[in-house]
């Protein structure tokens, strides 16, 4: 093994080597160290790293752990004590996280070294990571396009290998979107499966912690570390925790997958289809019953989702007024004029777009209409998925519903960026859980082929089954094996 | 339902100052999405429970007993403006 491969390997086969002690947890984070040095300036996925904070934890780290020294990716709005967490805005350039965030203690917990911050649109607010305050993060699949986001910096460093795995969020899709457009397995518990102590907050009924890996097996062996009640979060949900390995390996009969007939709609790429179909096909071989099942109001996700979560951000990002930490406005002439020049200083467009759309939704005479409204709509969407789970065990989609967009394609139309999330704000509003895996490339001749991703999704806390099924279908393909090739950018 | 948003007017219950081209700029787009989402209004939502979230916690205590949490230097630590451990913030009486 040299140096050179090291940084390919999935978790399962590197944390055998370190075991073995054919590698020390120094070689693989110096391994790393010098692909990132390498790639990430054509990628972009890192914002910052603390190298000898992570080789002093290297040194120490037990490899009998079950991810004793392997360092993982966080994006950058989990606070790792004494790091940069600037959620990729302008308001909180020069913050250091003052506490380290629950899953940062249990990824520690395991053996894992937390090593670096990712790339992300502002807040979390995006699907293609162009709204980032700091920096352009490419795809590397084709450097022209965007990995996806929020979690695209998290996505395209794990697609690439400068990241063995990473930890994202998933809001409306933030993980298992930029998974679908880079390649790579993302997944999302269920709401209050893992605590959210230590992230910053964007829309907290619905923002979920999770990992960003290049196969299913990792994913679970992520998740195991992670999952789990915390007294620190209220919404962390006092339920055992299996281990999610345990079912991989097992085949798919008697296991029965829906498909929603509202979500093979119009505007879905060619490609995408036929990938999605092929997919499906490939897990009714591989034992599963493929039953069509209806979510009837899968149409109205993306409305509710876009106002109740910019309505929960108008309020947590009330918090930026220029007084306890982050950006402050100089020379103000009143308290107002102190929040209101902070704000606009610190903000980027996006950020700004959607808390003016959630105080008006929340604002006197509109919560109703609006606000209410939705509420009572993601309780039907709730509704939806509880009765579609009483036919299936799972749920299969496509992640999105296009392969990843060019660079700027969607910027000046946000109403085109939100419709990217069409397939996965449901899983967020019903509170289940859901995973993006490979399942085929768009233009599979030409030299930037680009990635597909298949969704699955299940009940809420029945995570186990869904890495099982994800698990049996990536084994059947050679989708997660593909890598993409690294050429530099045209001039 | 239809859209009478007034970006100028939310802004300021936003505590956010916009320029004259954001304002006119996001009063369109927003059109365009408060639009797209005048379709909720075709939903038949009467009896039906608003879900703040989607899942069934409601009340969650802990004991009323003191931990350790920050101290000053801790919480002041990413202050922009602090004296006397203290944070500093603007004059808001006359």
């Amino acid at each position: 093994m040299t140096k050179r491969e090291l940084p390919a390997l999935s978790i399962v086969e590197l944390t055998d080597l370190l075991r073995r002690k054919e590698v020390s947890p120094v070689e693989v984070l110096q391994a790393l160290g010098e692909r990132i040095d390498a790639v990430d300036p054509e990628i972009g996925a890192y914002l910052a790293h603390d190298f000898a904070t992570a080789m002093a934890e290297a040194e120490r780290t037990d490899v009998s752990l079950p991810l004793g020294g392997v360092p993982i990716a966080i994006k950058d709005l989990i606070n790792v004590e004494g790091q940069q967490c600037t959620c990729a805005s302008k308001i909180l350039r020069g913050y250091r996280a003052p506490y380290s965030a629950t899953v940062i203690e249990k990824l520690r917990g395991h053996g894992a070294i937390p090593f670096g911050r990712m790339n992300m649109d502002e807040f979390a607010m995006g699907s293609s990571t162009e709204n980032s305050s700091a920096q352009v993060t490419r795809n590397p699949w084709d450097l022209s396009r965007v990995p996806g986001g929020s979690s695209g910096g998290s996505a395209a460093a794990v697609a690439v290998d400068i990241a063995f795995g990473a930890l994202g969020t998933d809001t409306g899709g933030s993980i298992r979107q930029p998974a679908a457009l880079s390649g790579i397995v993302g997944f999302k518990p269920s709401y209050g499966r893992v605590s959210r102590f230590g992230l910053v907050a964007f829309a907290s009924s619905l923002d979920q912690i999770g990992p960003l890996t290049k196969t299913v097996h990792d994913s679970a062996l992520l998740m195991n570390a992670i999952a789990g009640h915390d007294s620190h979060d209220s919404t962390s949900l006092n339920a055992p925790v299996p281990d999610y390995a345990k079912n991989l390996g097992r085949d798919l009969k008697g296991i029965r997958i829906g498909l929603p007939k509202e979500y093979m709609i119009e505007g879905v790429d060619p490609a995408v289809k036929s990938a999605v179909i092929a997919a499906v096909k490939q897990l009714g071989e591989l034992g599963a019953e493929i039953i069509e099942v209806s979510l009837p109001h899968t149409n109205y996700a993306i409305s509710v989702y876009y106002i109740l979560a910019t309505a929960e951000a108008s309020a947590n990002l009330a918090r930026f007024d220029g007084v306890r930490y982050g950006h402050r406005a100089e020379n103000v002439s009143s308290l107002f004029d102190q929040y209101a020049r902070t704000r606009a200083e610190g903000f980027g467009a996006e950020v700004k777009r959607r808390i003016i759309l959630g105080t008006y939704v929340l604002s006197s005479g509109y919560y109703d209409a609006f606000y209410l409204r939705a509420q009572k709509v993601r309780e039907l969407i709730r509704q939806d998925f509880v009765r579609a789970f009483e036919k299936v065990e799972a749920l299969v989609s496509p992640t999105s519903p296009s392969p990843a967009f060019k660079l700027g394609e969607k910027m000046t139309d946000p109403l085109q960026m939100y419709l990217a999330d069409i397939f996965t704000t449901a899983a967020n509003l019903a509170g289940i859980c859901g995973i993006s895996v490979p399942c085929g490339f768009a233009e599979p001749k030409s030299a930037k082929k680009l990635p597909i991703g298949l969704q699955l999704l299940g009940k809420a806390l029945d995570e186990a089954r869904i890495f099982q099924i994800a698990h049996a279908y990536e084994q059947s393909t050679d989708w997660h094996k593909a890598r993409p090739v690294i050429e530099p950018i045209a001039a | 339902m239809t859209s009478e948003l007034d970006v100028a007017y939310v802004a300021q219950l936003a505590r956010l100052q916009l320029t004259a081209q954001e304002t006119e700029l996001f009063q369109k787009q927003l059109g365009d999405v408060l639009k797209y989402a005048e379709k909720l209004r075709e939903v038949n939502v009467e009896g039906v429970e608003a879900a703040a979230h989607a899942v069934p916690i409601f009340n969650v205590f802990r004991e009323d007993t003191a931990c350790d949490w920050f101290i000053a230097a801790e919480a002041l630590s990413n202050a922009p403006r602090k004296a006397n451990n203290l944070f500093i913030v603007t004059k808001v009486v006359e």
